[in-house]
């Protein structure tokens, strides 16, 4: 018990008064998350309309594919990542190992499935509403994925809540790819599991309310937005 | 603007699910400027006819002839026509943006945007209530806006399907308005319904379906004064038509 009293004062401490080491893995951790959910956003939102509203051979396969791909675990991304990005690897040139950019990739690969799965069942669900009504006023391609996407925007943002809730819990990724560098690539979820594995476990449990913390905020923050989101509930 | 993309003559339509027959040897044509009632008991394919006419489904076989060059398809033709559905569907959107976005489709310009929504809201009485998210209005003003949506862009025929079929008295007399106006204004109406009474008071012409067939078609005072059929006879005396 005396370990879950500490971890709370330590952390209110931490918090209070302002340890710039805590504000800078914290940081860390929301830019590369949030960078990362941003252009799963992009490519996911797009790549699940348009699968959404069109009808060619193997897709049936592909939305399983999507589906299955959200269950992809953190560390084969990470291995996979690592591959192609150490010295020996394809893109190894570009020297990114152990930068917070090769974390972004590894959270994009991971996220992007997610997005997509979830914004393709979204943006059929819708589209099967409007079908009649857009079809009459001769709306499609381009345009039909853009009015759905707009149209759907307030679970697209539940959407993107559940890719940054992936991004920014996960560990098994960032560790690899990034390497848990103090000042370069410690996150919040790497921070945790080093100073577990040390024994700190009152300054690891105090990161880890930390990060439920951020979690609660942000979701607060987008269910804050509540009098637009409420009205997509009007259907 | 060019000219109307009407007459439209559908010929021979014929419409099948699985084998089964819903449409069958259909012919009707629609003329600018008139006023047609499609009546018939629940099932005989009235929905189906308009969505044919719309061309919302193909046709198994049969034609349906517009008055437009073959260059001017596609695209002036779905410009030129609109359909009501019996549920309003609108966007997720305010009032106002639903009907700009119609009008946008049916391929007005920046400048007579603005205008069109604008006297479009006015004749449809929502003028004040144009921020409003289209989907906290009333069922009534749902329906409304919808009519309004596709008379926006003024075009050559509108198609409804049942309207009106489940609101109340005060909404029905108001889209009853608006589409006599945009008839008195030149738009050519096909609308179907089962509210004999409602056919009484618009029906300019009378298409009677049964069994996906057209049994019945004319003026609507001799049809409702002296029709043909039995199967109109009976439907028209509020008979069961199977």
């Amino acid at each position: 018990m005396g370990d879950i009293q500490a971890a709370f004062s330590l952390a209110a401490n931490l918090i209070l008064s302002g340890d710039a080491d805590l504000f800078e893995i914290v940081g860390l951790s929301l830019s590369v998350s949030v960078t990362a959910v941003a252009i799963a956003c992009a490519i996911g939102m797009t790549l699940g309309a348009v699968v959404a509203v069109t009808r060619f051979p193997g897709r049936g396969a592909i939305i399983v594919l999507l589906n299955a791909l959200m269950g992809l675990p953190p560390v084969v991304v990470g291995l996979a990542v690592y591959l192609m990005l150490s010295r020996a690897g394809p893109l190894g040139v570009l020297g990114l190992l152990y930068t917070p950019t090769a974390m972004i990739i590894a959270q994009t690969i991971l996220v992007t499935p997610v997005v997509a799965a979830l914004t393709r069942q979204v943006v059929e669900d819708l589209h099967r509403e409007y079908d009649e009504a857009l079809k009459s006023l001769g709306v499609r391609g381009l345009g039909l994925v853009r009015t759905l996407l707009w149209d759907a925007r307030y679970s697209l943002i539940t959407v993107a809540l559940a890719g940054f809730g992936r991004a920014v819990a996960e560990v098994g990724a960032v560790i690899i790819v990034g390497g848990n560098i103090d000042h370069l690539t410690r996150m919040m979820t790497t921070a945790i599991a080093l100073e577990t594995s040390k024994g700190n476990l009152a300054l690891a449990l105090g990161l880890g309310i930390v990060l439920v913390g951020i979690s609660l905020a942000v979701n607060g923050a987008v269910s804050g937005l509540g009098g637009v989101a409420g009205r997509s509930r009007n259907v | 603007m060019s000219d109307s993309i009407l007459p439209l003559a559908a010929r021979n339509l014929r419409y099948e699910v699985n084998g089964t027959v819903l449409i069958d040897d259909l012919s009707i044509s629609v003329v600018p400027g008139s006023f047609t009632v499609v009546l018939g008991p629940n099932g005989a394919g009235k929905s189906l006819l308009l969505r044919l006419l719309h061309g919302l489904i193909v046709p198994t076989s049969g034609k349906i002839d517009w008055s437009v060059g073959a260059e001017l398809r596609g695209r002036t033709l779905r410009q030129r026509q609109a359909m009501v559905f019996q549920r309003p569907v609108l966007l997720r959107r305010s009032v106002e943006a639903n009907v700009r976005y119609a009008l946008k489709w049916q391929g007005a310009g920046p400048g007579e945007l603005k205008e069109a929504a604008e006297s479009a809201l006015h004749r449809a009485g929502l003028a004040d209530r144009r921020r409003v998210p289209a989907r906290l209005l009333s069922v009534g003003e749902q329906q409304r806006l919808v009519v309004a949506r596709a008379l926006a862009g003024k075009p050559d025929v509108l198609f409804l399907d049942e309207p009106t079929a489940s609101l109340d008295p005060a909404s029905v007399q108001q889209i009853e308005s608006l589409l006599i106006e945009a008839n008195a204004a030149g738009t050519a109406i096909v609308l179907v319904t089962h509210d004999i009474g409602q056919a009484r008071r618009l029906g300019h012409e009378i298409a009677f379906v049964h069994r996906g067939r057209l049994v019945e078609s004319g003026g609507a005072e001799s049809f409702f004064s002296d029709p043909q059929s039995d199967a109109a006879r009976a439907y028209l005396k509020g008979e069961i038509v199977v």
